[in-house]
């Protein structure tokens, strides 16, 4: 089979292009597991991340066939194809070969303040949660900030400064956790085209995210809160 | 130069753990050879222990009764004082990481939902379905950003630099910037994962090559009981992903080729919740007796649990067996078969953290406390972890707190800097030599095929013969790559050294371990031997290679009896 894997070192190539190797993987074998056994046995210098190769550390989101996905859960089988064409993740800058560079992305997350905001101390016996309200943020939950959805966003394509799917998805999770006692106002942030009302709702995010997270329905629960939000806002203010 | 009060090398469970614990007036950063989301922990599914008695069936549970089975699940070999303290301080840490944001599942009553594992006498196990490591992970690193924690992202630590027995730094390289860069550090936790990648089959991420515990070595600080090594009983046949003890916790069943539970031949009250040493053996067992699927693999059957409780406990399996094995465990079994999982083994710490070298702490899966003992119960690593993560952070403050004296000598961390560097350079201009995945390839099969489940003289004393001659080998290698920016081969490159090093520690513990306990199994020596052996190996370096000393287990209110599920 043929592989043909975008190459780019910034330092001294001009312009990224393909190389070609050929490599017959093995029944069942992954992308990712196709593209360490070229680089071990024909070519040290490829580069490329990885960690877990089950799916759960998000690291290895590629292009494999014009296809967003992950490297480790992507048979080569399951292509059907004697070419695998392999490129990095789209609409970031390439660092090296496959590998870009998430700063972008990683900046959106950390504006919607993604993390747990739970007033007072720790309650001796635990926070008590229905099973049900727990179970809601769950979706969210299996995101694994792989990045695929960013880079398959129209949106954030054109505007640098939109937070992108997983960032709001991630405050989305947040909002709807009993536990969490962030005031109404922190959503203000994403209240704008930087946020929820950038989105196109063309959903490129949801058919892209290999962990069905579905970060557009995210989006949507958050439009929904601001509006009632502000709606409850409205009347509170009449006499 | 880049100077620190504090280094924590490692982003999973352990590492943001003692960065969240360590005082906030430090400076204190985090090295990570990922981004820390991408770490090992992040792979753990089923949960972890704390004996909060939520659950019905475990209403009258306390952590002593914890700390008794993970004593006994320990094989007598942990130390009971260290074991009294995680158990003890697991129950607060647990309501911590809830305040944090950990979603975990719940009962009816809202409270903290709880099911059994392997080797524990209540269900005692937390978890968020079977995604546990994955929500820890990321709950730890949302609270380290809430907290401005420093990181240095896809940084590999290279060596730790000890003058005259003090701590001066490490050294790292740089992988977006292809450089070798010295960092000061007053003081240093090690919290560097597993080593699960020298074998052959490992449940272990690519990336878990363990080389923190080589390195610690390589700087003089001891290693102990580095021949207990866990394979855990159910990794998916073929890519040896992990299927988690929690199939087996909400009832899944082990069988054989010819249709039978056969863990009623083994362990006949525990059956498939028999600790994981007994159970890892029995499969393999019986796969060697010929009553496994090609001689390679049995059955773990889920079918009965029904569509719902697989959907709602275990979604996290079913992808799993959907994407890297074609089937759905809720009409097919899944085929199983045991493969390396975790260390038992490590860095010598005692239960503040500590090490032998002033300032150089260590927790998580590189230390060994010990609190694990011959054999870890399911759900006490992320416990570890979060817990003697936590002690590790605190334990550091307190030692910077007393002002250690400002370590200097930045003149000699450049120089061992560019001696790397160098010494880099002068391997890649050999025109040939060895491919060093090759020769990780060559260490894979040796570590699997002479320190497996099953061990005895002959084949531990070829494992070293080999080892030696692999040796041998990594001296002549030469790195092919022109490139230094995100060069895997470098960091196999230096990883590999410190590979070699844990190998030959844990083939020769177990060569001098001569009595079966827990995970080690010698067919030489079937019986455990508390006379001769209820002993902790340590191993230290020294110029004419491993020295290996006994260090007796404290024993506290448990005293040693036989084990039987």
């Amino acid at each position: 089979m043929t592989f043909k894997i975008l190459r780019f070192e910034p330092q001294k190539d001009e312009h990224p292009h393909f190389q070609l190797y050929r490599h017959e993987p093995k029944p069942q074998d992954s992308v990712l597991e196709a593209l360490k056994d070229i680089r071990d046995q024909q070519d040290p210098s490829l580069s490329f991340r990885y960690s877990c190769r089950e799916a759960v550390c998000g690291s290895c989101g590629i292009v494999v066939n014009g296809r967003i996905s992950l490297s480790c859960r992507t048979l080569v089988e399951d292509l059907a194809s004697d070419e695998v064409v392999v490129e990095p993740l789209p609409n970031l800058e390439i660092q090296k070969d496959l590998i870009v560079d998430l700063k972008p992305f990683w900046e959106a997350y950390r504006k919607v303040e993604p993390f747990l905001q739970a007033s007072g101390d720790v309650p001796e016996k635990g926070h008590r949660v229905a099973e049900r309200d727990m179970e809601k943020v769950f979706q969210y939950i299996t995101c694994i900030l792989c990045a695929c959805c960013y880079s398959a966003c129209p949106v954030a394509t054109r505007d640098e400064r939109y937070a992108g799917p997983a960032a709001l998805a991630k405050l989305y999770r947040f909002s709807l956790d009993p536990r969490d006692d962030r005031p109404f106002s922190a959503l203000d942030r994403v209240d704008g085209p930087d946020g929820v009302w950038g989105c196109d709702t063309v959903f490129r995010c949801n058919d892209v995210c290999p962990k069905d997270v579905r970060p557009a329905d995210g989006i949507e629960g958050l439009r929904r809160k601001i509006i009632a939000g502000k709606t409850k806002r409205l009347f509170r203010r009449k006499p | 130069m880049l100077s620190h009060d504090l280094l924590i090398v490692g982003g999973g469970l352990a590492g943001l753990s003692a960065a969240l614990s360590a005082d906030p007036g430090l400076k204190v950063g985090v090295i990570s050879k990922v981004h820390p989301i991408r770490s090992h922990s992040v792979a753990a599914q089923g949960g972890i222990n704390a004996a909060l008695a939520n659950h019905p069936d475990g209403a009258d549970d306390t952590w002593e009764k914890h700390a008794f089975d993970t004593i006994k699940g320990s094989d007598y070999l942990a130390d009971q004082d260290a074991v009294e303290l995680l158990c003890r301080r697991a129950i607060p840490a647990i309501y911590e990481l809830d305040h944090w944001g950990v979603p975990f599942s719940r009962f009816a009553a809202g409270t903290i939902a709880q099911r059994p594992f392997g080797g524990a006498g209540f269900p005692r196990t937390c978890y968020a379905a079977d995604r546990t490591g994955q929500v820890l992970l990321h709950t730890l690193y949302e609270q380290a950003v809430r907290h401005n924690v420093t990181f240095y992202d896809e940084w590999l630590v290279t060596d730790i630099i000890v003058r005259d027995g003090k701590l001066l730094g490490l050294l790292a390289y740089d992988l977006a910037g292809g450089e070798i860069i010295p960092l000061r550090a007053k003081a240093v936790i090690f919290a560097t994962g597993g080593y699960g990648r020298i074998y052959l089959r490992s449940t272990n991420a690519y990336i878990n090559f363990g080389s923190g515990i080589g390195m610690a070595y390589k700087a003089g600080i001891p290693l102990k009981d580095l021949e207990f090594v866990q394979f855990h009983p159910t990794s998916l046949y073929g890519k040896n992903i992990l299927i988690t003890e929690a199939a087996r916790g909400e009832g899944g069943y082990l069988v054989n080729a010819k249709g039978r539970r056969f863990m009623e031949d083994y362990a006949s009250k525990a059956m498939e919740l028999a600790p994981r040493d007994i159970v890892a053996r029995s499969i393999q067992t019986e796969i060697d007796k010929g009553n496994g699927f090609e001689d390679q693999y049995v059955h773990l059957d889920l079918r009965h649990l029904g569509r719902e409780m697989i959907l709602k406990r275990l979604p996290g399996i079913r992808e799993i067996c959907l994407h890297f094995a074609g089937l759905d465990p809720i009409d097919r079994p899944i085929p199983i078969q045991p493969a390396q999982h975790y260390s038992m083994g490590g860095i010598d710490v005692d239960a503040t953290c500590a090490s032998p070298v002033e300032g150089f702490f260590a927790a998580g899966e590189c230390a060994c406390v010990s609190v694990h003992g011959a054999n870890r119960l399911g759900g006490n690593s992320l416990l570890d972890a979060i817990v003697f993560g936590k002690i590790a952070g605190e334990s550091a403050s307190l030692y910077l707190r007393g002002g250690p004296p400002e370590a200097g000598g930045d003149g000699e961390m450049e120089e061992t800097a560019r001696a790397l560097m160098s010494r880099m350079r002068s391997i890649h201009e050999r025109k040939e030599g060895e491919n060093v995945f090759q020769l990780l390839n060559r260490l894979k099969r040796l570590t699997s095929d002479t320190a497996g489940i099953f061990r005895d003289s002959p084949t531990l004393r070829r494992g070293l013969d080999e080892l030696a001659e692999l040796r041998e080998a990594y001296r002549r290698v030469f790195i092919y790559g022109t490139c230094g920016r995100y060069c895997q081969e470098m960091v196999v490159f230096v990883e590999f050294e410190h590979m070699l090093e844990i190998a030959e520690v844990i083939l020769l513990g177990a060569l001098k371990r001569e009595e079966t306990r827990g995970s080690h199994f010698r067919t030489d020596f079937p019986k455990r031997d508390d006379a001769a052996w209820l002993k902790h190996t340590i191993v230290t370096r020294s110029e004419k290679g491993p020295a290996i000393t006994y260090r007796d287990v404290q024993i506290g209110r448990y005293a040693p009896q036989e084990r039987k599920y």
